[in-house]
């Protein structure tokens, strides 16, 4: 069984370095993008089995992306989850409005976060 | 990959975090009040620590964290409060997490008796707790005590579930992971076939769980879908199972306001913790640490005269004093060490942005590359470092745009498709050699001397590799064909070395066809003090940097040869090399030049410099020295030819040759 894909969206580098890495270190093989608008030109090229985006990005942000995706007919279904921290509490209702499947709460230990992606693409 | 560059990022938020703990405690402890967000920034960094020393390895750290959070979670869900025994055994804890964090990072043995006594006094705290009464019931313990029978759970997802990429499945798998899950499902909201929405959620569920799985563990499997769908969750105990209802929805509000102004006060603290940050390292503005390099300097100079000085004294009469001196010479030497060594960085500064860029590059390309690094951990002078970056980049994306093939390229010439390029740097007695290889195609010869003749470029007959690969660096030069976006613009390897030059480097390539291309860029470990040779021109004594110089003799004055009229050149072992008096070149008195210039027997010192030897014409080779950079342009101007002075020992000023400018600006001897 080939590794499953994800795209891993956030414009801190060492906070996406730091997803890639605990996610590929758990066996999944991960695309990174660094805003919403270049997590969307990958995604219309290539499908991915879960995409993880930062709220917070120049550009586009993590909530119009996934609401950008949600109308690809390929992302209908997929698992979008959302990196936001403890006081963003508007911001997982206004994920969850655009499509969003859930979020994890910043910071979190790359344990925790290879655990909640697993879970949800078992 | 490697975790362990994240490790100084780790120490460092580790540290911040302990900082927050502390104060946070000791605002705990004055204030009395057990105010939510200060515990809940003392369990953020409590939590985050543990998290980091899990990921890295650092198990000691992680029991100890674990230990922690867990205390500090009860007091955080108001199980438990912090008398000032307990904050005691926690900033005892915090003060054992230092010096447990600082073991780590220097790699030097835990103190384990301390690790103990921490332990120790943590597991009181939580084994005192079940037997001292329990706080005052909150309304999250109503909810804990009533769980006295099993959990159930009524779950009618909305339609619409999964179009947010939620699967009931998922959080029934979830739950059953918790505890045996009974399950009965409800399937009455199921319509006639004809009009079943594939997409939509018809089933719901009403859950059972033993007693024993935590509310938590419920409430954060259903997390992501409260607001799609009807969740009752209660005890199945009998009495008053109202109360076992926990307001779901406004306790994290309230506790998400309370952790958004902390975490803006956390903000604010951090600045201030960051300034006074003092425990492993101190901030220092570089201009000071220049200030004590440059006076460090002016004292090598000031022991260099005390030795010349003290040269023609009695060695027995003056015994003490000279070895008073020999101590002073060592001292000096060692102090300038260590001084220098305040200056000098991990290369690791500048290679950690490869690994990102080269996939970038590597994925526009659809090319394959796998990056090695080695030695990342040698240390290089600050201001060097930063300016290597622009020429590494440029080479690392002609290394990967010309130099690595595609990977059908690649599978056809039997290689591996994936591309190894390595970023290497290592210390090579003064100087510290970085090189980029790549197993590409290699240079191509033939094009590149192709290319030489379309653009003028004189050339030998039989040129050696190392004469054709010096090509590359002619300004202009291009042998791609196509141009990228990437490189291949013409603008490039002649700028690389001109930069390397600037900071006293030297660039040459190796290349294979088929096997690959290593660039290799040596520099010297600082720019402050080098190694030099002093001449003597005339009066004057001049520095020639010792990296530089290949050789010197005496030629034989039928080997020096006029050509063009003006331009000497001096023929060695076959080759003719640019012939320059430094007399002239640096406008000296006739007077002062014995004789003839071509009769008389003057000493050759042939350097290299740029890929190109050439000899200069000095008249006495004085010794060999440290001496200590000065600027000329910070304190005069920039001057052609030299690269800077320095005072010697009896406080006169020599000049420094620069034989990167000098070869430059000769002319290029034809072929012999």
């Amino acid at each position: 069984m080939s590794a499953k894909q994800l795209l891993v969206v956030d414009d801190s580098t060492s906070m996406r370095q730091m997803v890639a890495f605990a996610l590929t270190s758990g066996g999944f093989e991960v695309a990174e993008a660094e805003d919403g608008q270049a997590a969307l030109e990958i995604a219309r090229t290539r499908s991915f089995h879960g995409v993880i985006t930062d709220v917070n990005m120049p550009r586009m942000d993590g909530i119009s992306l996934i609401r950008e995706l949600r109308q690809l007919p390929a992302y209908r279904f997929t698992p979008l989850l959302m990196l936001t921290t403890e006081s963003g509490g508007d911001k997982k209702m206004e994920g969850k409005a655009a499509g969003a499947t859930g979020w994890l709460v910043k910071p979190f230990d790359p344990e925790q976060l290879l655990a909640t992606v697993r879970k949800v693409l078992s | 990959m490697d975790i362990t560059r994240f490790h100084a990022a780790f120490f460092d938020e580790s540290r911040e975090g302990l900082d927050a703990m502390e104060s946070g405690l000791l605002s705990l402890e004055a204030g009395g009040a057990a105010d939510g967000e200060t515990i809940n920034v003392i369990f953020r960094a409590a939590h985050s620590i543990k998290g980091g020393a899990a990921t890295f390895g650092f198990t000691s750290v992680t029991e100890l964290t674990h230990l922690l959070e867990t205390l500090l979670d009860d007091v955080r869900a108001g199980r438990r409060v912090l008398d000032p025994r307990a904050i005691g055994a926690l900033l005892g804890s915090v003060d054992v997490l230092r010096g447990l964090l600082a073991a780590c990072e220097h790699g030097t043995a835990v103190d384990a008796a301390a690790l103990a006594q921490a332990r120790a006094g943590l597991d009181a705290l939580l084994a005192g707790d079940a037997a001292d009464a329990a706080p005052a019931p909150s309304a999250a313990d109503a909810g804990q005590a009533e769980a006295a029978g099993d959990w159930r759970i009524a779950f009618a997802p909305a339609p619409s579930m999964f179009l947010s990429g939620n699967d009931p499945l998922r959080i029934l798998r979830e739950l059953g992971s918790h505890g045996e899950l009974g399950v009965e499902c409800l399937d009455g909201r199921l319509p006639p076939f004809s009009e079943m929405d594939p997409f939509a959620a018809y089933l719901a569920w009403n859950l059972t769980l033993p007693a024993s799985v935590p509310r938590e563990a419920i409430d954060e499997a259903f997390a992501w879908v409260l607001d799609d769908c009807e969740l009752e969750i209660a005890s199945a105990a009998p009495a008053m199972p109202a109360l076992a209802l926990a307001p779901s929805s406004a306790a994290p509000a309230a506790c998400e306001e309370a952790s958004a102004a902390a975490s803006s006060a956390d903000a604010a603290a951090a600045t201030v913790r960051r300034a006074a940050e003092s425990d492993n390292s101190i901030r220092v503005a570089v201009s000071k640490v220049d200030a004590l390099i440059n006076l460090v300097g002016e004292l090598v100079i000031t022991q260099a005269m005390l030795r010349q000085r003290s040269e023609h004294l009695d060695p027995v009469a003056n015994e003490a004093l000279m070895s008073g001196l020999v101590q002073l010479e060592r001292n000096t030497r060692d102090l300038q060490e260590s001084v220098m060594g305040v200056r000098m960085l991990p290369v690791d500064f500048a290679f950690s942005r490869f690994p990102r860029m080269v996939r970038d590059i590597a994925t526009r390309l659809g090319k394959k590359v796998q990056l090695r690094t080695h030695g990342e951990a040698t240390e290089l002078d600050k201001g060097v470092i930063e300016k290597i970056v622009d020429p590494l980049v440029h080479l690392v994306r002609n290394a990967i745009d010309h130099g690595l093939e595609l990977p059908g390229e690649r599978r056809a010439a039997g290689k591996d498709e994936t591309g190894t390029l390595s970023l290497s740097a290592a210390h090579q007695g003064a100087t510290i050699v970085i090189e980029i290889a790549d197993d590409g195609r290699g240079l191509d010869r033939a094009r590149i001397l192709r290319k030489a003749a379309e653009r003028g470029i004189p050339m030998p007959e039989n040129p050696t590799d190392a004469q054709v690969w010096d090509l590359v660096f002619a300004p202009g030069f291009s042998t791609a064909d196509q141009l990228t976006d990437l490189s291949g613009r013409g603008v490039g390897m002649d700028v690389v070395r001109k930069n390397i030059a600037a900071l006293g480097g030297q660039v040459e390539i190796r290349s294979r066809a088929g096997q690959g291309t290593t660039v290799a860029i040596r520099l010297p470990l600082t720019m402050a003090i080098v190694d030099g040779m002093s001449v003597a021109v005339g009066e004057e004594v001049f520095i020639v940097p010792l990296s530089m110089v290949v050789e010197s003799l005496l030629p034989d004055p039928a080997e020096i040869r006029t050509i063009a009229g003006e331009a000497r050149v001096l023929r060695v072992r076959g080759d003719y090399l640019p012939l320059i008096d430094l007399a002239a070149q640096y406008g000296l008195p006739a007077a002062t030049r014995a004789g003839d210039a071509q009769a008389a027997p003057r000493i050759a010192v042939v350097v290299e410099a740029d890929g190109r030897r050439l000899a200069l014409e000095v008249d006495d080779l004085l010794g060999q020295q440290q001496v200590v950079v000065k600027n000329l342009e910070s304190n005069y101007r920039r001057i052609a030819g030299v690269s800077g002075a320095t005072i010697l020992g009896d406080g006169r000023v020599a000049l420094i040759v620069d034989a990167g400018g000098l070869a430059q600006a000769a002319p290029l001897p034809a072929a012999a």
